[in-house]
């Protein structure tokens, strides 16, 4: 009998069918891999699993019971407990406000901190999670916040546990150690539906692998009988296609320098005498978890925060402590981490969008007026260069457009006006594969045109496939600059600050030419 | 100007303008309070103009007609929540911008208002009068010199104001309850993950903002004016609201900012009667100033995370 | 699909008159029922409202010069409204226009109409201008709500005004609490003998659509419109997002000052206590009804006036109190509030519709493309 399962579980948004006729199920202590790409229809599954939306057509059944799930309520008290990949915690709350949130029936009605603080490091210890209850939920690095999530997941008597691509924000060491918590919890009879897109940590953990593509499920298998090609077609309907690249030599020379740029007062330094060039003709791929000073460098970088020290300079063309428009007068690019909030103005049109930084200047500006005439010219041009798929015309406003358009209208923009280095975060996240291989030739495109190129991604396989060199950042500071072939166990320790290396500070053919 | 200067500074007058201070601070207490309970919950309580409005009005109605002041006080708070009511299902139901909402609610509270007092009192031209809630002393605190007076020797709705502040304190950070409050208005995904009903805390805490602002309206029409006059609240309901802001969202910290606000508005009041040379528009303007310096002295206060953000289930 | 297409098109501007008039009607709806509820005669009352604001050519020509201050308050509004900002501060910044004028429409003599006039113009956009450049520095620089600020500096206008007017400014007898009328060469020409249509209201019209231009087809107007949709992703590229809600706030004050100098020119020629009765809060319900667009808040102001001009008929008539037109202020705004999130939610189920077959379609058609491309 199966723990938790579904049967021909259908929801559809308007004629798009999310999810159509899911049958899964997972058994008790057994782990179940929940496989699909973005827009597969994992989430909506899941928010059907926990309570959060309702299906069309279809039932779950917990213990071979069926069950109403109308809220996360009710799925808690049937014992599913979710880790969402963006976690539900509140950070300025403590561990343990967080745990018992919501939990009258255990806390009682009047809170007192000492006795919240002992049952909740009791049971924290039961586990062998060491958390101080204590703790504010903000300041804990990435990896103890999801073991609260679980926690907090196990305090509310969860018996399956549904992991949303738990390890996207993990350094490989920490996916070690979310699986060896996996495997504990296995042992003590619980379930567990870890959903993700990553291959070989499905092989991995799992038991039995359920493959979801458009909505439907493509089949499920025995892990032990399976192997990562199989499931990549089961995944995307055909074999994977890694980008056609030639790893030519660079004949360029730094068009982007960044010389000991430091962020950060002493004590909390988001970045720490960071020094890069990045040459024309190369990808320079940074490599790192979420949250290691990523964000906080390009930011820098751009000048849309300010540099406590350090320089930033461009084909020549000083950067330091100028803003953002000066960057973008300078000749250089950015494709943001956060498209819909930093790329676009979601309520302005295609044509609109693409203006956003060379309003200011001609051809687009006359006088004070914009010319519109101009203005459309050039978007009807983008559109068809960059394959835009718009039913509305330039006019059409981008937040009706697919992620994978919107995306098309950044990087049309950013690339259009022929920057001489283009900074690149993130920029596949949250987009399907005909998506992603569209945005990954473009950017082999331009490096090919000779622009250097500044590629932030939390992907390995997309750094490492990318990049002519790789940086490594931890905690603020670099750890590395590798050649593209370092081994993956390299790549995890320069991750976690477990080792330094670089071997990689110039472009290959630089000096040996 | 010497010799006025001197009598201002006489044990007597300090202690009138102290129980004084305690006065004018009630209703903005009353108001900044109800709108932590709001703000706290992720909702904007840019309408507590408006329920005090109501409050004072609905207040006033209810004390005329039942004869009760009492009956008044909850007509009061029945008036405020209806107001909060109707802000609710903007803000929380339909997700709208709740500085529109609330701008909105402030102005039809005046106009409704305005147009029942009409049709009900002012067609005579004459102000209706009522009896205003007493001063009733505490026996023994009472008693003590100086202290007695300022603090023990005070109306019911001075004694209300003052004591909401702690028990909200509680509420808020001592209680399961609070914590569910306050996980709403940081994080409400995540309150929602849990099992929380967002909506009802949200609803429930904008209702109460509601009532308890209707309260410190109250304290205008049966408290202070015997009557009610059209928008008495003279932006109260928008002090409050910064209040909250200046105490960063704390109830002890809205109780020192109204406290600062309640002494302002008692040495303007003596300074008016005083009649030094200055003209009392001035003097008027003095609370309004002290706002404007209060919001800039705020600057970037930690708001709520989910302050102002409708919650939107999937 | 092509000939659909062109249709809908057409028909937009048409779908977008829907919730507005919605809104209107309801509120007129809910007007009556309270009108009937309070014990009135509903027909009466409405009947003698329209007749207040249409019932004769002079009654209209009052509506028409009652909408003047609707429409430069609403316009500096809307346009603030743009930058996503708040102003409710129309109000002190139409006191403000008008206290300028009311000094140097008196100070400035001996200076032809066709100079003084632009002068006076100017100062008062300058002096609303600054009293709404205040709160947006306020916002931009320090964070503090725009809306309490704005609401404080109204009260400090208006006690100024109750100031200056029976102290500085009163006028040289002292005797009523008021300023001196203002010269012959600083009031604004009537345009219609025996009425009192002036020169304000064709300036309100032309400035209506030099906003409309503005907003549309400026550099200026593209970025605070961009500022106000998108602050995080004009500040990535380049706009100066604190310079532009400043801008705009000064824009927005300097419209709403504009329009109390044009009330003060073209209307009363003095400045006294209540001079505004809420112009710049009824601005709020103006530009909201006109979707923040500036020619629309032509249309808006309109209404507006007819509803001020009716309600004091309705009040004489029918001894309605006039503050009902408040009440019914206050209900526009919550009717459009309400209508814009059912019509967002129905064509939201409506695109849905048809993007869910749009989005299966560009998906394969993306993944097709890809493949292809790679395959080169």
């Amino acid at each position: 009998m199966y723990a938790l399962e579904t049967r021909g579980i259908t929801k559809r948004f308007g004629s798009l069918v999310a999810n159509d006729h899911i049958t899964i199920g997972v058994r008790p202590g057994e782990v179940l891999a929940l496989l699909g790409e973005n827009g597969a229809g994992k989430t909506t599954l899941m928010n059907i699993l926990y309570g959060l939306s309702r299906p069309d057509e279809g039932e779950v059944l917990v213990k071979g019971r069926p069950v109403q799930l109308r809220s996360p309520r009710q799925a808690i008290d049937l014992g599913i407990g979710m880790v969402h990949q963006h976690f539900m915690l509140v950070p300025a709350f403590s561990v343990a406000e967080n745990v018992v949130l919501g939990m009258r029936e255990k806390t009682g009605a009047v809170i007192t901190k000492a006795r919240l603080h002992e049952s909740v490091r009791e049971f924290s210890h039961r586990y062998h999670f060491d958390l101080d209850p204590s703790s504010r939920v903000g300041d804990l690095p990435v990896g103890l916040q999801q073991r609260v999530e679980i926690l907090k997941s196990l305090y509310r008597g969860a018996q399956v546990l549904i992991l949303d691509e738990p390890t996207a924000v993990l350094t490989p060491q920490e996916t070690g150690e979310l699986f060896k918590v996996i495997r504990h919890l296995q042992g003590e009879g619980k379930s567990v539906i870890f959903i993700s897109h990553k291959l070989n940590e499905v092989m991995e953990i799992s038991q039995r692998v359920t493959v979801l593509r458009l909505g439907k499920v493509q089949g499920t298998v025995n892990t032990a009988e399976t192997d990562p090609p199989q499931l990549a077609r089961m995944m995307i309907g055909r074999d994977l296609v890694h980008p056609a690249r030639s790893r030519a030599e660079t004949h360029g020379h730094p068009v982007l320098t960044i010389e000991n740029l430091t962020v950060g007062q002493e004590g909390k330094r988001a970045c720490a005498n960071i020094s890069l060039e990045v040459w024309g003709g190369e990808i320079l791929g940074i490599a790192g978890v979420d949250g290691n000073g990523q964000k906080e460098l390009v930011e820098a970088v751009f000048g849309v925060a300010a540099a406590d020290s350090g320089r930033v300079i461009l084909d020549g063309h000083e950067l330091t402590g100028k803003g953002p428009a000066q960057a973008i007068d300078a000749g250089l690019a950015l494709v943001p981490e956060d498209r819909q909030a930093r790329g676009l103005v979601m309520d302005f049109s295609i044509a609109e969008n693409l203006i956003l930084e060379t309003h200011r200047v001609a051809p687009f500006r006359r006088g004070m007026f914009i010319d519109d005439h101009r203005v459309g010219k050039y978007a009807d041009a983008m559109i068809a260069d960059f394959d835009i798929r718009a039913s509305g015309g330039a006019g059409e406003p981008v937040s009706s457009l697919s992620g994978g358009n919107q995306q098309k209208v950044v990087l049309a923009r950013e690339i259009s006006r022929d920057p001489k280095a283009l900074i690149a975060m993130k920029p596949t996240r949250g987009l399907d594969v005909g998506a992603t291989e569209y945005v990954h030739r473009r950017l082999l495109g331009e490096r090919a045109r000779g622009k250097a190129i500044l590629l932030v991604s939390t992907e390995l396989e997309e750094v490492m496939s990318l990049s002519d060199r790789i940086a490594v950042m931890h905690r603020g500071a670099l750890t590395g600059l590798v050649w593209p072939d370092v081994s993956q166990e390299d790549l995890g320790q320069l991750m976690t600050g477990a080792k330094t290396m670089f071997t990689a500070t110039a472009p290959r053919g630089v000096g040996d030419s | 100007m010497p010799a006025m200067t001197e009598s201002l500074l006489t044990m007597t007058a300090i202690t009138q303008l102290l129980t004084s201070t305690m006065r004018t601070t009630a209703p903005v207490l009353l108001a900044a309070v109800g709108g932590l309970y709001s703000d706290r919950s992720g909702v904007l309580s840019i309408g507590l103009e408006g329920y005090m409005l109501g409050g004072a009005f609905g207040g006033f109605v209810g004390a005329y007609y039942s004869g009760n002041l009492w009956i008044g006080l909850l007509a009061a708070m029945i008036a405020g929540a209806l107001l909060a009511l109707l802000y609710a299902y903007f803000a929380v139901t339909l997700g709208v911008s709740q500085a529109v909402a609330g701008t909105g609610l402030v102005m039809l509270a005046a106009g409704g208002t305005g147009f029942l007092n009409r049709v009900l009192f002012r067609s005579s031209g004459d102000f209706v009068r009522i009896t205003p809630f007493q001063p009733v002393a505490i026996p023994g605190l009472s008693q003590i010199p100086v202290v007695g007076q300022i603090f023990f020797n005070q109306n019911v709705l001075v004694y209300l104001a003052f004591l909401l502040v702690p028990v909200t304190w509680f509420l808020l950070y001592r209680t399961a309850l609070g914590l569910e409050i306050r996980s709403v208005g940081e994080h409400a995904k995540a309150a929602d993950t849990v099992g929380l009903n967002v909506t009802l805390t949200r609803y429930g805490c904008v209702l109460v903002s509601g009532a308890l602002a209707g309260l410190g309206g109250a304290y205008l029409s049966l408290a202070h004016a015997n009557t009610f006059i059209e928008m008495m609240t003279a932006e109260r309901g928008y002090m409050a609201f910064a209040i909250i802001i200046f105490g960063k969202y704390n109830p002890l910290g809205a109780l020192g900012a109204s406290l600062l606000f309640g002494f302002a508005d008692a040495v303007q009041l003596k300074l008016q009667i005083a009649g030094l040379p200055i003209p009392y528009e001035f003097l008027l303007m003095l609370p309004y100033v002290l706002t404007l310096v209060a919001m800039v002295a705020a600057g970037r206060t930690v708001s709520p995370a989910s302050l102002g953000t409708p919650y939107k289930k999937q | 699909m092509k000939a659909g297409e062109r249709l809908r098109a057409a028909l937009r501007p048409a779908r977008q008159l829907v919730v507005p008039l919605l809104a209107v009607f309801s509120a007129f709806v809910v007007g009556v029922l309270v009108v009937a509820l309070a014990g009135f005669n509903p027909a009466k009352t409405f009947a003698a409202l329209l007749d207040g604001a249409f019932g004769s050519w002079y009654n209209f020509t009052e509506t028409l010069v009652k909408s003047g201050p609707f429409l430069f308050t609403g316009l500096g509004v809307a346009i603030a409204f743009r930058s996503r900002s708040f102003n409710i501060g129309a109000e002190g910044q139409f006191y403000m226009g008008a206290l300028a004028v009311s000094w140097l429409g008196v100070a400035i003599k001996g200076v032809p109409s066709i100079i003084l006039i632009p002068i006076l113009l100017g100062a008062a956009f300058v002096a609303g201008g600054a009293y709404g450049a205040v709160p947006g520095y306020l916002k931009a620089r320090i964070g503090a709500s725009e809306i309490v600020t704005t609401v404080m500096l109204n009260s400090i206008a208006v006690q100024i005004v109750s100031w200056i007017i029976k102290g500085p400014l009163q006028e040289p007898r002292h005797f009523y609490p008021e300023t001196a009328e203002i010269l012959s060469a600083a009031k604004l020409p009537v345009l219609v003998h025996g009425t009192r249509l002036h020169l304000g209201l064709l300036i309100g019209v032309l400035v209506a659509v030099a906003a409309h231009v503005f907003i549309y087809k400026t550099v200026f107007g593209y970025q605070i419109r961009a500022v106000g949709s998108g602050p995080l992703a004009s500040e990535y590229s380049g706009i100066d997002v604190k310079r532009n809600i400043i801008l705009a706030m000064a824009i927005s004050g300097g419209l709403a000052g504009l329009g109390g100098a044009v009330e003060l020119m073209g209307v009363t020629w003095k400045l006294y206590q209540n001079f505004s009765p809420g112009y710049g809060y009824s601005a709020i319900a103006v530009a909201l009804l006109a979707k923040r667009n500036p020619l629309a808040v032509i249309l808006t102001a309109l209404l507006f006036g007819a509803l001020a001009t009716g309600a004091n008929s309705m009040q004489r008539a029918a001894e309605v109190p006039a503050m009902l037109a408040s009440v019914m202020q206050a209900l526009v705004i919550f009717f459009v509030l309400a209508y814009a999130v059912y019509e967002e939610g129905f064509a939201r189920r409506r695109s849905n519709r048809k993007r869910g077959v749009d989005r299966a379609k560009a998906g394969a058609a993306d993944t097709v493309g890809g493949a292809g491309a790679s395959n080169d």
